[in-house]
């Protein structure tokens, strides 16, 4: 279902769901050395920039920093424990299809975890078309697409003269738009979702081995500062780490973002380190993404949109492992 | 593609999702310190589940693993030493770090928590039965040996001849001695204990566990082994059994590395493609040999 609204009654929705719950999107910044693209609270449609892409994605939304898993208070010789935090309503407008994407994804991991299905069902994502993909994003070569809907509820489309077009995809968009719209259930349309991507068979059936022993890694790993910058920014990294906070007789167990890429993340208590090194962690992080992913899931741990590629400070690019990767399983053959 | 988009996962699966919390440890007390090894790095914990409902639904399987939790502390992977049979609920804790240090202040009366059970366990109930059993142990990682073989000897009629193989340096860092000496006059059990040097009032075995296990030689027909320790002892444990006709798909082991969620989404415990808390922490020894050696 397909409706055209006015920015002045978008901005009365706004208004009305800020009552219950937050509304984001993502908006200009002023920073140091010029602007930039930044997820925020937004009061009006006005505000959200839809031709460029937001530095970070929209994982915090579904993966709080931190998620507060329970809270506990000393009483007697024991403690008293109260279940984590509750999930916020949540609408976000302007998500790009890679990252609506990138929320589809996650859930294959997640599909038993109640905080990240909490989490998603208190939010509503109103996606948008991507009429101006950048160069360093590649949403079509790992399964995306511009024209993609995968995880959205609803997509806006600005169409002049202060009116948008809205499609509506599933209930919960719906229901956002219920006001606007009133009509019936929209079914979804075919043909969101983009072909198989190319490499991805391939690399499915390539034994690990070969792409473990590739030597792309010792190349990549030389440059590479084990900063993190590229698990924290990826949309579909969704390692985490859990830690208690206390303070007097209570406090809270939380989970926040953790990254593969820093040698913690595996060391023993007795100091055996199972990825020792830059390389290990390296290739862990592109192997996870391209290899053990799909193997379990069926599709790459990543949509395409390039913000690895952009904010490394070393200039490492996924594009290149991919293409790597694939020589290497087309000598094998 | 082939994953389906299910960005709606419905209000059903959330509103009916088990517990609602699967990080809610269940509240356990601790009923009996025992303090097992000379260098009193070693702790024995029995605890009691407090929740009658908790205590019922409980059920574990030997070689699987729970998060021991100490609220304002933190969680630490620990294999279940207690057979499934068994009152209440065993833990053998080494100090190494934190939390681990933290467990060892703790008192009988005092509170835990406990997340689990976890992970996949041996195969008690299937492949191994019918076989002949051979449990070869190494340090303080008898612990879920001890938890299987007590499984065994319950059923012990489900299973052929069973033989334990089981180091420590010293006699003093030997775990749950009490219950060796039992074992040792048990004549439906073959135990063989050893310590790695000579030792005043030690009349027993001397030597490594792989040269005790070259020594008693058990035949690979219809057998499979349980195999536990540090990486080093594994690693010269199978040069000898190979010799006399062991193959990879016989033998299982179990992997340990660093954990968080231990339900197969935090990340940290991954060995290539296999999460060691959910997929393992056992895998026959063929299975590990694919994966790279990330553990
Ligand atoms: C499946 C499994 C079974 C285990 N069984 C036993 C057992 O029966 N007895 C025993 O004494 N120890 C066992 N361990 C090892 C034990 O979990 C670690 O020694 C313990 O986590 C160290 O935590 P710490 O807080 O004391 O150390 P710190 O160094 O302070 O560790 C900080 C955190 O890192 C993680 N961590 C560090 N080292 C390890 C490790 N080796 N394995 C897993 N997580 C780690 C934990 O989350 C810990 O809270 C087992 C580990 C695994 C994976
Ligand atoms: S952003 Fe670049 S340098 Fe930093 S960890 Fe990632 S790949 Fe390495
Ligand atoms: S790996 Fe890079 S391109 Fe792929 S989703 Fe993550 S940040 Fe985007
Ligand atoms: S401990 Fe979290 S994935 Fe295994």
């Amino acid at each position: 279902m397909e409706l055209i609204v006015s920015g002045s009654d978008l901005d009365r929705l706004i208004r009305s769901l800020k009552e219950k719950g937050r509304v984001a999107g993502p908006v200009s910044r002023p920073t140091f050395r010029g602007r930039m693209v930044a997820w925020a609270e937004i009061r009006s449609i006005g505000e959200v920039v839809f031709d460029e892409a937001p530095r970070e994605s929209m994982k915090r939304f579904l993966f709080p920093q931190p998620e507060v898993l329970l809270r506990f208070k000393r009483k007697g010789t024991g403690y008293e424990v109260e279940p984590g935090q509750v999930s916020q309503e949540t609408v976000l407008f302007g998500v790009r299809p890679c990252d609506a994407r990138s929320a589809c994804l996650n859930l294959l991991p997640y599909q038993d975890d109640p905080f990240f299905l909490r989490n998603m069902a208190a939010t509503v994502i109103v996606g948008t078309r991507c009429e101006q993909p950048c160069s360093t994003c590649f949403c079509r070569d790992v399964g995306g697409g511009p024209e993609s809907i995968e995880g959205m509820d609803a997509r806006i489309t600005p169409c002049g003269e202060g009116s948008w077009k809205i499609e509506l995809f599933t209930e919960k968009g719906l229901a956002l738009f219920q006001a606007m719209a009133g009509g019936e259930p929209a079914p979804t349309p075919e043909g969101g979702a983009e072909k198989t991507p190319p490499l991805l068979k391939p690399l499915k059936s390539a034994p690990l081995s070969s792409l473990y022993e590739s030597d792309v890694w010792a190349e990549l790993a030389r440059a590479c500062l084990n900063c993190g910058i590229c698990t924290f920014l990826c949309p579909t990294c969704y390692c985490f780490d859990i830690q208690d906070e206390r303070l007097g007789s209570s406090g809270r167990r939380i989970r926040y973002w953790d990254s593969c890429m820093f040698p913690l993340f595996t060391q023993h208590a007795s100091g055996h380190n199972p990825r020792p090194t830059k390389l290990h962690r390296v290739r862990n992080r592109f192997l996870h993404k391209l290899k053990y992913f799909p193997d379990r899931f069926g599709s790459f741990s990543c949509v395409g949109c390039g913000r690895c590629v952009r904010e490394c400070p070393v200039g490492i690019d996924i594009r290149k492992v991919m293409k790597r990767l694939a020589e290497a399983v087309q000598t094998e053959v | 593609m082939e994953i389906s988009c299910a960005h709606d996962p419905g209000q059903d699966k959330i509103l009916s999702s088990p517990a609602s919390n699967p990080y809610l440890p269940v509240r356990c007390r601790v009923e009996d310190i025992v303090v097992e090894s000379e260098d009193g790095n070693l702790k024995t914990f029995r605890l009691s589940i407090q929740d009658q409902e908790a205590r019922s639904r409980w059920n574990h399987v030997p070689g699987q693993f729970a998060m021991l939790s100490l609220l304002g502390a933190g969680e630490v992977p620990i294999g279940i030493a207690s057979s499934p049979l068994e009152e209440g609920l065993m833990f053998t804790v080494n100090r190494a770090g934190v939390v681990t240090t933290a467990l060892h202040r703790l008192s009988p009366g005092d509170e835990l928590g406990v997340r689990g059970p976890l992970g996949n366990g041996f195969p008690v109930d299937t492949e191994m039965v019918g076989k002949n059993v051979v449990i070869i142990a190494g340090g303080f990682a008898f612990t879920t040996l001890r938890a299987t073989l007590l499984y065994l000897l319950e059923y012990r009629e489900r299973y052929g001849e069973i033989i334990v193989i089981y180091g420590a340096r010293t006699p003093g860092m030997l775990l749950y001695r009490k219950e060796l000496e039992e074992w040792a006059g048990r004549d439906d059990l073959s135990l063989h204990v050893t310590i790695d040097r000579e030792g005043p009032g030690w009349d027993g075995l001397v030597g490594f566990v792989p040269t005790i296990a070259g020594q008693v030689a058990p035949s690979p027909d219809n057998s499979v082994a349980l195999i536990c320790g540090p990486p080093i002892m594994i690693k010269f444990t199978m040069p000898p059994l190979e010799e006399i006709g062991w193959r990879d798909e016989q033998v299982y082991l179990s992997l340990e590395n660093r954990m968080k969620c231990g339900l197969g989404v935090c990340g940290h415990c991954n060995c290539g493609p296999v999460y060691v808390c959910k997929d393992g922490p056992v895998f026959k020894r063929s299975e590990v040999q694919r994966l790279p050696v990330e553990y």
